[in-house]
């Protein structure tokens, strides 16, 4: 086979490169390629019009100057010149050039789209793939606008050659990515199909599923492709033995898009194709080389996921399990890797949980052994998947031993795992507490915030625990060195239970204070706090360490301590244990309500953390959460529902714990802040008959309240207030949100003295948003008030908000009511504070037309200048001062969290004072037009 | 959809010898990718898995001489396809240049890109078969 020889065609490009690769330094090569860049120049500009050679060959010297890393700025021209060119290598240079090098001067691009015409209508196949890779690599609106329509019709032409295909295939995808609003396959999509059933079309034609028509059905012999694909058509295709392993993978994922077949045979035919799949696997190998096996392996997994994907064949699945099983001990560390994150999916389907289970001591020998960091984690993982009541004691003790010497970069999600098995499957608590405190003892650094507030919160609601909990602080803190989440614990649990081994003469209340008393000095300010309130409490459970203890916050260096918190709270403690009595004493500083039901917020963080595939665990976890918490059977639900953030009252100004505000029925009790738009939302107080009569009213859920979209605006830009009230019920609504999560409160208030029966509320979400409801009891008395949490996660960006259907009987009479949930795009909003060079060129680099959006609306309710601020806060950004060059201008940034992606967000409102509009221009990195109309609805609504 | 964001060739010292961006990135947001995944591809060794998870991505690469030839997909991708994509692509350059070397790959960037091209396009496999695009290549080269 004849070899090109180096640089060969072009001299001097050869000579050029061996110029610079000889230079000795950075600045010899500097001086060189100015040199050149001088040279290039002249002839660029000169008399003598240059061959198309000597274009060819100085433009490709430019672009090899600027894939140094050197900034180009003339030579484009010529560039565009080779494309018209009609000889292939200066053709092909003169598109590298361009799709390297592209930026969105407009002139330019009319006349580069003007050369891909000629080219894609040229019937020269050479020339037209040229063409539609330019457009593949380049991929902009602008090309997707002259050729959206015209690419279709190449691919679908009889006389199209099958590479030119190819190349169309993939062109129409990239502008399907950039663009797809315009990529219209309709009127196609008939001789699409005729492709895709084209068995020799399939094989070569690398079509993207997105391109696939919506009711395309993989038919049988589209399946039987897969195995069969040994046939002659696909001998090219044989890669180390292997028949079109490549292809094969793809099919294989493209029904991964699908349900399983309804139709038994054709089921049939689609089993016997995995099995004969997982039977190849096993064959005695072909060839010893690895490329071999490799490409074997690659089909192996991608039926295995599509096995889990259908997740309905036990047998599959268990000999799937099987196989995978063998490779956790392969030689091959690529093939240990893969089976263990592969057995993790396997893991969480009934069928396979077990057969799972059995590999349980290999995986811990993985864990400890396993010399890629990346391969211990997938072993991790594995053992949090595959974790059960049966074998969660030797998991975590495993994970435990594993932490003392795991990586620092994975040690905060072992942690997070071990507190969630350890809480998941504790059947007696003490084991949990011991767990808890061990994480802290071996990996104290890594333990945050949600791991320690959560046992505390447990310790709290379980009082079987409580006198266990107390002994093993106290026995933990005994340790001359401990960490400081440690003495957060011991201080909490003591101050609150400490009473419970005080009979002890080792663990009296002196020696229990003395003990916490020599860890504050070493601790930071927010421990401090929280051991000065565990102080104030001790002086309530054992009145005999009053004396003592007042001692302690009467010195010097607490009732002056140059921190606020901590003077404030010495000030104030001391003089509570002074002037109250025992009996307001006993009141104030009683032991802490049991907290709400809730998810775990560890949880919450791991999922945060982690893609699905690492927590597939908890799907199921509702249940066993709510024995182990112990049920809100002890009142007080509703009084507490502020994040984990406040537990400890640490943040708030008021230091004393203990109290909580009443739980009173009276709904503005709890929306203090959102007293006057309840009574704005009374509009609805007429319309509620109308919406669902109760001689109409079916058991589907009513369409939204016609008011609602007027309620989500409301809601834009705060997140407490009253969402909806009629003459029976009041909903509130109190909501926060960080990252792409967000959390919401509902109250339900009764308002008439009889109960609603069968209250029954629902959450429909559009596909981007994934949300989890909290059932409540289908009893709400009269007068009484229910609280509900909605855990809701951005996947991806959105439009439509979610839809909350609520359904009671009211003396007999079904009600049925719909309502948007105010949740819009902007809550998952990260301001970002940046400066004026920052912003604008920013601004600038995203200018393309899918990237932005403007408005220009009336300012319907005027202009003044702080309740516009306050309104653009309330949106979620950051208001960026002193960056506009205009003062009269609003700009501002932030970036919207969702689990796919985080999109940056720029926002410039132009007020215009005379006409009384706003032109308000959003800049985006996606196509997400709805920022402008929420913004619109936001400032109309000032 | 799933799809490559990226391929690059490096050899051990940082330097770039082939990059393709299958997704919009500025320049200095190019350069930082370069930079993080030379860090993160170079510290590994022979005993280490092919794989690496990589931002919100993950790299699939293989080393050659003192070339690594890095493809950033999204993390449910099949690694094993990617893996083999690499050496399928390796071996057409091989052919292509008769025994490849770095050396080659750097006096002819401009034939890489069409290789490339004629491989992957739009961040999917293009063509797989070695003699379709060996016989697509040479008839190319026959051109003026």
């Amino acid at each position: 086979m004849p070899a090109v020889s180096k640089g060969d065609g072009m001299r001097g490009l050869a000579v050029f490169i061996s110029d610079i690769r000889n230079c000795k330094s950075k600045e010899a090569e500097i001086k060189r390629i100015n040199k050149e860049l001088a040279n290039i120049r002249s002839k660029f500009k000169g008399d003598k019009a240059l061959d198309g050679y000597s274009k060819k060959k100085y433009v490709c010297k430019l672009l090899f100057i600027f894939l140094l890393g050197h900034d180009i700025d003339f030579g484009h021209m010529e560039a565009v010149n080779l494309l018209s060119s009609n000889k292939y290598t200066e053709k092909q240079i003169g598109y590298l050039f361009i799709s390297v090098l592209v930026n969105s001067n407009s002139e330019l691009i009319r006349l580069i789209n003007n050369a891909i015409k000629n080219d894609l209508s040229s019937r020269n196949p050479t020339f037209m793939c040229l063409a539609l890779h330019c457009i593949a690599n380049v991929g902009s609106r602008e090309m997707a606008e002259a050729f959206a329509g015209e690419i279709p019709r190449i691919l679908v032409a009889g006389d199209t050659m099958d590479s030119v295909k190819q190349s169309a295939a993939l062109c129409l995808l990239r502008l399907y990515k950039a663009s797809p609003d315009l990529v219209l396959m309709g009127e196609w999509t008939s001789r699409v199909v005729h492709l895709l059933n084209d068995q020799h079309m399939r094989s070569i034609l690398p079509l993207p599923h997105c391109l696939y028509p919506l009711d395309f059905n993989p038919s049988p012999p589209f399946l039987l492709q897969i195995v069969s694909s040994a046939s002659t058509d696909l001998q090219d295709y044989t890669y180390y033995f292997v028949p079109a392993p490549w292809l094969s993978c793809k099919l294989l994922r493209l029904l991964q898009c699908y349900p399983p077949p309804e139709d038994g045979a054709v089921k049939g035919r689609l089993v016997e194709c995995l099995e004969t799949i997982l039977n190849k696997a096993q064959e005695p190998p072909k060839s010893k080389k690895v490329q071999h096996s490799n490409a074997k392996n690659a089909i192996l997994f991608e039926a295995i996921s599509l096995i889990i994907h259908y997740d309905s064949e036990p047998n599959l699945l268990v000999r799937a399990c099987n196989q995978l099983g063998q490779f956790l001990q392969h030689r091959e560390t690529n093939l240990r890797y893969l089976a263990l994150e592969s057995m993790c999916t396997l893991a969480s389907s009934e069928f396979s949980h077990e057969a799972v289970k059995t590999h349980i001591e290999t995986v811990i020998n993985a864990l400890k052994t396993e010399r890629d960091v990346s391969v211990r984690q997938r072993a991790a993982d594995l053992l949090y998947a595959m974790c059960d009541r049966s074998n969660a004691k030797q998991i975590v003790a495993e994970m435990l031993s594993y932490l003392e010497t795991a990586d620092y970069s994975i040690r905060e999600e072992m942690v997070l795992k071990v507190a969630i098995l350890a809480e998941k499957y504790a059947v007696d608590y003490s084991w949990y507490v011991d767990t808890i405190l061990n994480l802290i003892r071996i990996a104290g650094d890594y333990v945050s915030e949600e791991v320690w507030y959560r046992v505390i919160q447990i310790v709290i609601n379980r009082d079987d625990v409580q006198g266990y909990a107390a002994k093993t602080v106290f026995e933990a803190l005994q340790a001359p060195a401990c960490h400081e989440n440690m003495v957060k614990v011991g201080g909490y649990i003591l101050g609150e239970f400490g009473n419970l081994i005080a009979g002890d003469p080792r663990s009296s209340p002196l020696v229990q204070f003395n003990l916490l008393h020599s860890k504050f000095h070493l601790c930071s300010v927010p421990t401090r706090a929280l051991l000065l309130s565990a102080y104030i409490k001790f002086i309530n459970l054992f009145p005999e360490t009053k004396a003592t203890i007042q001692e302690v916050l009467r010195s010097d260096s607490q009732i002056r301590n140059s921190d606020v918190e901590l003077q404030q709270r010495a000030v104030e403690y001391l003089k509570l244990s002074s002037i109250a009595s025992t009996d307001v004493l006993a009141t104030v500083l009683e032991e802490m309500p049991p907290f709400p039901e809730r998810e775990s917020s560890i949880l919450a963080k791991l999922k945060k953390k982690k893609g699905p595939g690492a927590v597939t665990v908890e799907l199921e976890d509702g249940k066993e959460r709510g024995e182990l918490n112990g049920g809100g059977d002890r009142g007080g639900d509703a009084s507490t529902p502020s994040p984990s953030a406040d537990l400890l009252g640490l943040r708030s100004t008021a230091p004393v714990s203990g109290t909580t505000p009443s739980a009173g029925s009276l709904l503005v009790d709890v929306f203090s802040e959102a007293g006057p738009s309840a009574t704005s939302a009374g509009v609805n107080d007429d319309g509620f008959l109308s919406s669902a009569p109760p001689t109409v009213a079916s058991e589907d859920p009513a369409p939204p309240l016609p008011e609602s979209d007027e309620l989500l605006n409301k809601f834009v830009c705060k997140n407490n207030g009253v969402l909806f009230e009629n003459q029976l019920l009041q909903i509130g609504i109190k909501s926060e949100y960080r990252q792409n999560l967000g959390r919401m409160y509902l109250f339900y208030g009764n308002k008439t003295s009889v109960q609603f029966v069968s209250f029954n509320t629902t959450v429909s979400c559009p596909g981007e948003l994934q949300s989890h409801i909290l059932q409540l009891e289908p009893l709400v008395e009269g007068g009484a008030q229910v609280q509900q949490v909605i855990n809701i996660e951005c996947l991806t960006d959105f439009i439509d908000a979610p839809l909350l259907n609520i359904k009671f009987r009211y003396g007999g009479a079904l009600q049925n009511i719909s309502l948007k949930l105010p949740v819009t795009i902007n809550k998952f909003f990260q301001p970002t504070e940046m400066a004026a060079a920052d912003f604008f060129q920013r601004w600038k680099q995203l200018s393309q037309p899918q990237q932005e959006a403007q408005k220009i609306f009336k300012a319907s309710h005027g202009m003044d200048t702080e309740v516009l601020k306050a309104k653009l806060l309330g949106l979620g950004t950051a208001l960026l001062e002193n960056v506009d060059p205009n003062p009269e201008n609003y700009v501002c940034a932030g970036v919207i969290q969702t689990k796919a992606q985080q999109v940056g967000c720029l926002l410039r409102l132009e007020p215009n004072a005379q006409a009384q509009v706003h032109t308000h221009k959003c800049i985006l990195l996606d196509s997400m037009l709805i920022m402008c109309h929420q913004c619109k609805s936001i400032l109309n609504s000032c | 959809t799933v799809w490559i964001r990226f391929i690059l060739i490096q050899n051990r010292a940082g330097k770039t010898r082939l990059a393709k961006w299958y997704m919009q990135f500025d320049d200095d947001e190019k350069q930082k990718l370069i930079e993080e995944v030379h860090a993160v591809v170079t510290v590994r060794d022979a005993k280490h898995t092919n794989f690496v998870e990589f931002r919100n991505f993950k790299i699939i690469y293989r080393r050659y001489a003192g070339l690594y030839f890095c493809i950033c997909v999204d993390v449910t991708d099949n690694n094993l396809a990617y893996l083999e994509g690499i050496h399928n692509f390796v071996e057409v350059l091989n052919e292509y240049f008769h025994n490849v070397c770095e050396l080659d790959l750097v006096f002819n960037f401009y034939k890489v890109y069409t290789v490339v091209d004629e491989m992957f396009l739009a961040g999917e496999i293009r063509e797989t078969s070695q003699t379709k695009v060996l016989k697509q290549l040479l008839m190319l080269q026959s051109l003026e």
